[in-house]
Parts: C-alpha cells; sequence; structure tokens
C-alpha cells in the first residue's frame, strides 16, 4: 500500500495546531483475587458480595501483596520493552471519598515496579514508536451508584482493592487516530500476555487523556489538560478532537489554557471543567508502612521472560516471512491473539492464501455483522479449513464456497456434510460437462454463427448458459478447457 | 480460695496447671477484684458471662499444655476481640464490636487463656496519662491523684491492682514502658515484627508494636513466648521460629557488655532518677556486667523526629473512621463532606485531632520533603546510633521516664511537656529494637520509678535474662493497700 501523508492538524485562518496526547491507561489486571485480599475478582457478582474486611477497612485489617499481580505486571512490563524495576515502594494516596473505605488508595508513586518502555504503532504513513513512561500498581477503588435513589448514594464495594496496571505514556501521540491504535496495541499485548482481558465495557480499561496544543513547528509544550475517566476509544477519540478545538479557540482569541481536570459528555460531545489546578486534591502521598519495600529477583523476571508467549510484533515478523503477507494483511491477522490462534489452526491443513482471504474478508464480515468475537465464531477453525480443501481440491468452485459458508454460519455445520446433502459438488467429469456444453451449442446455434464470425463477446454468455444448466456446479477450468476445444471446431 | 493477689502469671499457671486450682476459682476471683475496683476505671467492657463460661469449659478439659492454661487476662482495647466491644478508647468506634480476633490475642486463648475484659486506653493509643480515652481518665492504684501513664494506663493501672494477672499493650512511643514505670510493674517493647499487628487497632504502623505487661520478669517471659510468632497475615511479621522466652530464662550476666548513653543525661533531670540509674549500673556491675560508656548522638532528634513520623502515619491511618462503613456517624449534615466533618469533629477528642492536624500537615505537598522525609532520614541516623553501638555492648540501661507519675489534669494543657515523658522510650520505637521497663525504686514520695534496658533486634532473651538478674537484685516490693475497693 502506499504511504500517506500524517496530517492531523486543527487548521484555522492563521495556523495549523499540533495536537499532543499523552495517556494514563487504567487496565485490570487478570487475576483471580484482589491486589492485597483474597477476595474475588469476579466481574457482575451481586453488590458487596466480594468485600473482604481488608477491602473494606476495617479496624487492624493489614494488606498482603498478591504475588500473582506482580508477575502480572512483570509480564506485561516486559512486553513493553521496558526496564522492570527489582525494588518498588507501594505509597498511600488519601483522599476521602464514600467508595473509597481506607481513606487512602494503595498506589505506587515515586518508585513503579515498571520504569521505561515503548511499542510501535503501525499507521497509514508508516511505523511509530510510542515511548512508555512507567507502569505502576494500584487498588482499584469501589462503585459509587447515585441513580437508585433521589436522596442516597450507594456503594459497590466489590471492585475495591483489584489490581490495576497504570500504564502511562509519554506525550507522543499526535492524533485521535494515533490513540486509537496506541489502546488497540496496548490491548493486544495485554491480552497475548493474557495480563489484561481489556474489556471496555466491563471497565477494565479506561484511561485519562492528556492533551495540549501547539503551533506547528513549536519545540515546546502548552499547557495541557486531563481528560478523566474516558472509557471507549470512540470517545476518547471525540474527547481529544473536542478539546483541542477548545483549547485553539481559546488560544486564538488571546486568552491562556488553565491546567485542569475535565470530563468529557459524551452527549454535546465537550469537556467541561471537573477541578483547576489550585482545587487539585493534595493526596498526602507517602510510603505505605503496613507494605515492605517490594524487591524483584532478577531471576524471577528472567524465568518470566523464558515463558512470554510470541507477542504481536513478532508474530508479524513470521507472518510476513513464513507465509509471505504483506506488512496490511500480517497486521489484520495478528492484532487480536485470538485472531492469530485461529488462523493458524485453519493453515495447518489448508492453503495460506486462500485462507487469509477467507478470514479476513467473509468471516470477519459476519463477525462484524453479528457482533461476535472470533473465538465465538460459528464457524470453527477446523470447518473452514475443510472449506477451503474443498475448494483447493476442486470438489466446489469458489461460488459455491460462498453458499456453503453461508450455511456454515447458519448451522455451524460441517462443510462436507452441507456438500454432500445439497448435492453442491463441482460437476469435474469431463464427459458430462461435454454434454452440457453440446446442449448449449446445440440450442444456441445462431449464436455460434455470431461467435464464429467474430462476436467474441459471446463467449462470456456460452459459459453463463452451461453454468446455469449444471445448477452453478461445473468446475468452471474444465467447463472453459471443453467450451473453447468445441467453439475452435 | 488461695489469694491470687499475691501470686504472680507464672504460679497461677501451674496452679491450675497441677490442677491445684480450677480455672474458674482463679476467674472468679478476678471478677471480684474487677467490680470491687470501679474507682479506678481502668476496664472499658467486661465480659465476664463469658469468662466464667470458658473457666468451666477450660476446667472440663483434659489438655493442660498450654503456656496460659486457664488464666483469666484483661487485654487493652486496641486489640480486636471477636464479639466483645473494642472501642480504641473512642466515641466513633464506641459501638464496634470486632467479627474477627487479633493475631496476639487468638495466640493467648490459643495457649489457654480466657478473656476477662478490654482495658481502658488513650484514645487510639495517643497519649501519656490515660486522659485522653472518651472513656474518662484511668487512675493509676498507686495514689488517688495519679495517672497510670499511658497509652497502656488502663492495663498498667488493672494490672498493678491485681485485677488481671497479666495484661497486653501496645507501644508506639513507650505506651507499655512508660505506664509500666509509673505503676511499679515490667512492661517488654519487642523488635518490631515479633507480634503480629493484625487486628491492633492501627496508630502509627511502622512504630507499633504489641508487648507484655507483667508483675514481674518470668511472667513476662512467659507471656511473650504465648503472644509472638509469624503471621503471614502482616507483611511486617519476622518470619523466624518462636523462641522458649521463659524456659531459656536465667540470670548469667556476668562478663555481658552494658553500655551507658551519655545523651540520655538530659538537663534538669531529677536527681532521684540519676540515682535510680546510678543504682542500676552498681546492680549490673555487682552481677559481673561490665559498664561502657556509650554515645547515641542524634538521641536529641528523637522527640521531634516522632512528632512527625508518628502523626503521618496516624492521620492516614485513621482515615477510615468516617462514618460511612461502622462506628458512630454525625446525623447533622447536609451532604457527604458535612457528613465527614461532623461525624469526625464529634467522633475523635483533641488530641487525636491535634495529631491529625501535625499528620495531615507534615504530608502536604510543599511541606513532605522538609518534615516527613527529613525525619525518616533522621530516623536512619538514629537507627544507626543504636546498630554501632550494639557492635560493643550487649545492652543499654537508662531510665525509663524523667520522672514518676504525675498528677491527672497537670499536663493536659500542656502537650509539650506531655509529649517529653517519651523521651527516654521513644527512640526504641523508632529503631524498632526491644526494651524492657522493670520496676528499679521509689522517689522520696514511694512512687515507683523504672529503669530500662535495651538491645539489638530479635535479643528478646537477653534483654529478659538482664533484667530478670536486675530484678533479683533489686528486689522491688510495692504494697498497696487497696483503697480504691
Amino acid at each position: 500500500m502506499e504511504k500517506q501523508k500524517f496530517d492531523y492538524f486543527i487548521k484555522t485562518e492563521k495556523n495549523n495546531w499540533e495536537v499532543i496526547i499523552g495517556l494514563e491507561v487504567h487496565a485490570q489486571v487478570i487475576s483471580e483475587s484482589k491486589l492485597f485480599s483474597g477476595s474475588s475478582t469476579k466481574f457482575g457478582a451481586k453488590p458487596n458480595t466480594q468485600v473482604s474486611l481488608v477491602d473494606s477497612a476495617f479496624p487492624g485489617m493489614l494488606p498482603v501483596i498478591n504475588q500473582y499481580c506482580i508477575e502480572q505486571a512483570v509480564k506485561t512490563g516486559l512486553g513493553l520493552n521496558a526496564k522492570i524495576n527489582l525494588l518498588s515502594i507501594f505509597d498511600r494516596k488519601n483522599y476521602f471519598y464514600a467508595d473509597l473505605p481506607a481513606g487512602y488508595q494503595i498506589s505506587q508513586y515515586k518508585n513503579p515496579i515498571v520504569g521505561e518502555g515503548s511499542l510501535t504503532l503501525d499507521m497509514p504513513y508508516g511505523s511509530k514508536k510510542v515511548g512508555i513512561e512507567r507502569l505502576h500498581l494500584e487498588q482499584d477503588a469501589g462503585k459509587s451508584i447515585h441513580d437508585l435513589s433521589p436522596d442516597n448514594t450507594f456503594v459497590d464495594l466489590n471492585r475495591s482493592g483489584v489490581a490495576l496496571m497504570e500504564i502511562v505514556s509519554k506525550p507522543d501521540l499526535r492524533s485521535p487516530d494515533e490513540v486509537n491504535a496506541y489502546v488497540k496495541k496496548l490491548r493486544s499485548i495485554m491480552r497475548y500476555l493474557k495480563t489484561c482481558d481489556g474489556n471496555m465495557q466491563e471497565g477494565s480499561l479506561r484511561a485519562d487523556v492528556n492533551v495540549s496544543v501547539r503551533k506547528k513547528g513549536d519545540k515546546s509544550f502548552g499547557t495541557r489538560c486531563e481528560i478523566k475517566n474516558v472509557n471507549s476509544i470512540k470517545f476518547m477519540e471525540m474527547a481529544i478532537d473536542s478539546e483541542a478545538k477548545r483549547q485553539v479557540e481559546l488560544l486564538e482569541s488571546g486568552k491562556k489554557i488553565d491546567q485542569e481536570t475535565r470530563l468529557f459528555d459524551t452527549k454535546k460531545n465537550e469537556t467541561r471543567s471537573m477541578r483547576s489546578k489550585e482545587e487539585a486534591h493534595d493526596y498526602r502521598y507517602f510510603p505505605d508502612p503496613d507494605l515492605l519495600p517490594l524487591k524483584i529477583e532478577q531471576n524471577f523476571i528472567d524465568n518470566l521472560k523464558k515463558k512470554l508467549p510470541e507477542l504481536p510484533d513478532e508474530k508479524k515478523d513470521r507472518f510476513i516471512k513464513k507465509f509471505k503477507l504483506t506488512s496490511y494483511e500480517a497486521n489484520l491477522l495478528v492484532s487480536e491473539v485470538n485472531i492469530s490462534k485461529y488462523f493458524e489452526e485453519v493453515i495447518k491443513n489448508s492453503d495460506i492464501k486462500l485462507a487469509k482471504n477467507w478470514i479476513t474478508g467473509d468471516l470477519f464480515a459476519v463477525l462484524n455483522e453479528k457482533n461476535l468475537d472470533i473465538k465465538d465464531s460459528p464457524v470453527t477453525p477446523k470447518n473452514l479449513s475443510s472449506l477451503i480443501n474443498a475448494i483447493s481440491s476442486g470438489e466446489i468452485s469458489g461460488k459455491i464456497a460462498k453458499k456453503v459458508f453461508e450455511i456454515m454460519v447458519e448451522t455451524g455445520d460441517e462443510p462436507n456434510k452441507i456438500i454432500k446433502e445439497k448435492k453442491l459438488k463441482q460437476q469435474s467429469d469431463p464427459k458430462e460437462l461435454e454434454k452440457i456444453v453440446s446442449k448449449v451449442l446445440k440450442d444456441n446455434s445462431d449464436k455460434v454463427l455470431q461467435y464464429k464470425s467474430g462476436k467474441e463477446k459471446l463467449y462470456g454468455f456460452f459459459v453463463g448458459e452451461a453454468m446455469k444448466l449444471s445448477g452453478g456446479k461445473a468446475n468452471p477450468k474444465l467447463l472453459n478447457d471443453i467450451l473453447k476445444e468445441k467453439l475452435r471446431k | 480460695m488461695s489469694d491470687f493477689n499475691k501470686s504472680s502469671l507464672s504460679e497461677i499457671v501451674n496452679l491450675i496447671k497441677s490442677k491445684k486450682v480450677s480455672s474458674l476459682e482463679v476467674t472468679n476471683h478476678f471478677i471480684k477484684n474487677v467490680e470491687k475496683s470501679k474507682k479506678l476505671n481502668s476496664f472499658i467492657t467486661t465480659c465476664f458471662e463469658e469468662s466464667v463460661k470458658n473457666a468451666k469449659q477450660f476446667d472440663s478439659k483434659k489438655n493442660f499444655d498450654g503456656l496460659l492454661s486457664g488464666v483469666p487476662l484483661a487485654v487493652k482495647d486496641l486489640f480486636c476481640t471477636k464479639n466483645v466491644k473494642t472501642t480504641a478508647g473512642s466515641k466513633i468506634l464506641e459501638n464496634f464490636t470486632p467479627t474477627y480476633e487479633s493475631t496476639v490475642t487468638r495466640n493467648l486463648w490459643s495457649e489457654g487463656a480466657i478473656l476477662l475484659g478490654k482495658l481502658n486506653c488513650d484514645e487510639f493509643a495517643m497519649g501519656s496519662s490515660n486522659e485522653t480515652s472518651y472513656f474518662g481518665n484511668t487512675i493509676n492504684p498507686v495514689g488517688k491523684d495519679l495517672v497510670p501513664g499511658g497509652s497502656s494506663g488502663g492495663s498498667a493501672s488493672a494490672l498493678a491492682a491485681n485485677l488481671t494477672p497479666a495484661t497486653i499493650g501496645t507501644d508506639t512511643g513507650g505506651s507499655i514502658r512508660q505506664p509500666a514505670s509509673f505503676t511499679g510493674t515490667v512492661g517488654l517493647k519487642p523488635t518490631y515484627g515479633l507480634c503480629s499487628r493484625w487486628g491492633i487497632v492501627a496508630f502509627a504502623s511502622s512504630l507499633d508494636q504489641a508487648g507484655p505487661m507483667t508483675k514481674n520478669v518470668e511472667d513476662c517471659a512467659l507471656l511473650l513466648e504465648a503472644m509472638s510468632g509469624h503471621d503471614e497475615k502482616d507483611s511486617t511479621s519476622i518470619n523466624k521460629k518462636n523462641e522458649k522466652y521463659s524456659k531459656n530464662l536465667n540470670e548469667k550476666i556476668k562478663g555481658l557488655k552494658i553500655g551507658i548513653p551519655k545523651e540520655y543525661r538530659i538537663e534538669n533531670m531529677p536527681k532521684e532518677i540519676d540515682s535510680l540509674w546510678k543504682k542500676g549500673i552498681d546492680i549490673l556491675k555487682n552481677s559481673g556486667a561490665k559498664i561502657v560508656d556509650v554515645s547515641l548522638p542524634h538521641t536529641k532528634y528523637a522527640l521531634p523526629t516522632y512528632y512527625i513520623v508518628a502523626p503521618a502515619e496516624a492521620s492516614s491511618n485513621l482515615a477510615r473512621y468516617d462514618g460511612v462503613k461502622y462506628g458512630y456517624r454525625s446525623k447533622k449534615g447536609k451532604n457527604l463532606i458535612e457528613m465527614y466533618e461532623n461525624t469526625r469533629g464529634e467522633g475523635f477528642g483533641d488530641e487525636v485531632k491535634r495529631r491529625i492536624f501535625i499528620g495531615t500537615y507534615v504530608l502536604s505537598s510543599g511541606y513532605y520533603d522538609a518534615y516527613y522525609l527529613k525525619a525518616q532520614k533522621v530516623r536512619r541516623l538514629i537507627k544507626n546510633d543504636f546498630d554501632k553501638c550494639f557492635k560493643n555492648v550487649d545492652a543499654i540501661l537508662t531510665p525509663s521516664t524523667p520522672s514518676s507519675a504525675f498528677k491527672i489534669g497537670e499536663k493536659t494543657n500542656d502537650p509539650i511537656s506531655m509529649y517529653l515523658n517519651d523521651i527516654f522510650t521513644v527512640p526504641v520505637n523508632l529503631a524498632g529494637i526491644p526494651a524492657i521497663s522493670i520496676p528499679a525504686g521509689q522517689d522520696e514520695k514511694g512512687y515507683p520509678l523504672g529503669l530500662q534496658l535495651i538491645t539489638k533486634a530479635l535479643d528478646e532473651q537477653k534483654v529478659l535474662n538482664i533484667a530478670f538478674a536486675m530484678e533479683k537484685s533489686i528486689d522491688f516490693k510495692q504494697s498497696l493497700n487497696r483503697w480504691w475497693e
């Protein structure tokens, strides 16, 4: 594909404004139990049924770190090519809120478990490296529910204490598209690693978005605003666009940007001020005296490194080299771990090119339409592989295959069974095809004469008639051969 | 019925184990004592019905193996006790009944002890006189107008008045050793991490440590053995094998080197404290120990350091008392913020509020580096002082307090002079090392005075042995005429 040029600027009469974006992604760690207690983390349980004495901050209760969450954070760090810190410290972030039982959140402030790293985006204008500033572990808060009663707020502590990874990017992103690609890439890596399920509807992935603008060519950054807690990629894109435009408008009318925290109103498609810098909380961070500094052995990291699965970038390289795919095709197939698994399963016994086309074409269309994840696809990898093999062997034509595929989607049936039951097997017997061709030529002798006198366009007509007569089952290649032979006589 | 008022914890355990007396007899004796001693106000909660039931149940058992077989014990009301109200001396927890048992008390019950009740203490263990308790001040049995010290004042008072054969307290800056000194009893603050903090209402997490309070050193060894031990539920708990402190207790201290830190010779120290210290030195010399002058140069910074670190941690630890989940909630207030303000305004006493203010201040952005961070650095220097010292000496001897018990109300309006009471005890908490206070004499008014022995971390056996030897020579006697009954 031809490379496009990067072109996301807020353009006004006077200037082109560049948009600078940094993301703080909160990713819920996949783990059975919470970061500092044994309570379950399962989504969707009845309110306040997954709450221990620690999660609800009863007097004298103490946190004990969940070893598995540390593993998950380190794995994610390794997936982001990041520095793993052998010593990190848990701090208390102090603030009062009804869904924060202890009055502080245990987080990591000055000494996070993971330091600088990076990930690579494939943009239409080429690949782009985005810096990761840090990754740290912290507890989630509970949930305040304000809309159940006019007078009361209800609190659900099921989420209180669930482990989150906060992944902070450098201010390297320059457009909503890049943010889209960044979040998807990050999510993809975490899904490959099984460290976060990335399910944004369930809130297991959300982000705070930092936006500032500067005139194209300027070197220094402008004042930034932080848009809190945006929970879908689409909303992130919308929020950035509207916030950047707001900032440009202010600057062009000679006003200043106030550093502040803002909220995105999805209905009005605009951001509004939540609190100014002056109103910002003083979180009074200090090392949590209930927890010792977290020390990790190099050995522990090395062992995790050995067990790391193949990640999207490596897989993409392998697909390109081994299967002769284009970069674009490879991207489509590795973007989600389940897609790549499906693909690799199908090509175990089938043609790679056909597999690629069927998956990225017909299958993706069906999944999209039905809003399904590929792991829930009605067409199993094994069945798709059988279908492809039926095409390769000439048993059915590509056209018939589409019909079979439709039935497979509806019924989930095995393709050979469908071909047999519906009698869709390709007619490849030369004698039978000869009969058909002869009949077509005989029935249309006038057209045969026209053809022979130079009206070669009629060829397609003969093919169509013969195909019709065969009920669409004629082997196209064989049919062509016989037809050409007969017409030559 | 025997007069258990003269018996030590160890003696009572032996009497019960050898079936000379029943747990029920002992329990009833102490219940009677408690009932006659309301004037002291040393109990916040009693649970006599349960105690009697448990004593009877104990007597019907075949196995009397526990270290504390059938002994009734009252404990400081900072330990969460399952189904028994736990207040931390505060209005904000006035009606709080835990559904769980602290590790330390559970250890006691699994060694055969029986809960008698919960003892008064300064609110959230913040105080040196037991006067900050929401449930009123406790009186020192030594004299009706005297404070028992604090924060484990109820524990010290109940112990000295024979309302419990032994007890446990918590010590964040001297809260076991100072009241022990004021009441003529023995109190030990163990190495930080030796006793689990799980289930103890937190004051300052990096300093809090539970410890035994007893009539003599032998009891102290026994109770420490019973209450200590590794606990996976406390990340700061030390993972080591339990020691047999009582079995290994001996008075062989010949050849040990004892350091005398010159920095503890503070200005305006009462003469009687000085002579008590000298007396201690002489006793150690006579027992064959070597006396060495040592220096702990950063001692003078200990108190200011403590009054930054402890309130900082407290301000965060006490944030959970907000009226949302349990405990006191004010009925006033139109919204969440007002509910918080009223709940905490009405629920906490002045001293607790003072420390929350200090703690919030020193952690604030812009002040953190100047106060909290600096204090942590000084804390490290104080610990280094001790580490260096213990390369040359086995233990350090100091007075426990700069004075004997003071009068009720004498210092309530002067927090600084109240804080100065902890001047000899606080450095030990900052360093996380063990120290014991033993009664060593009386001042001219006849009020008890204590001496403090300090060792390096996890040297509890040594500190107990030295105290054991000194106790023999001192032969401290305190006879109280039970004026409060």
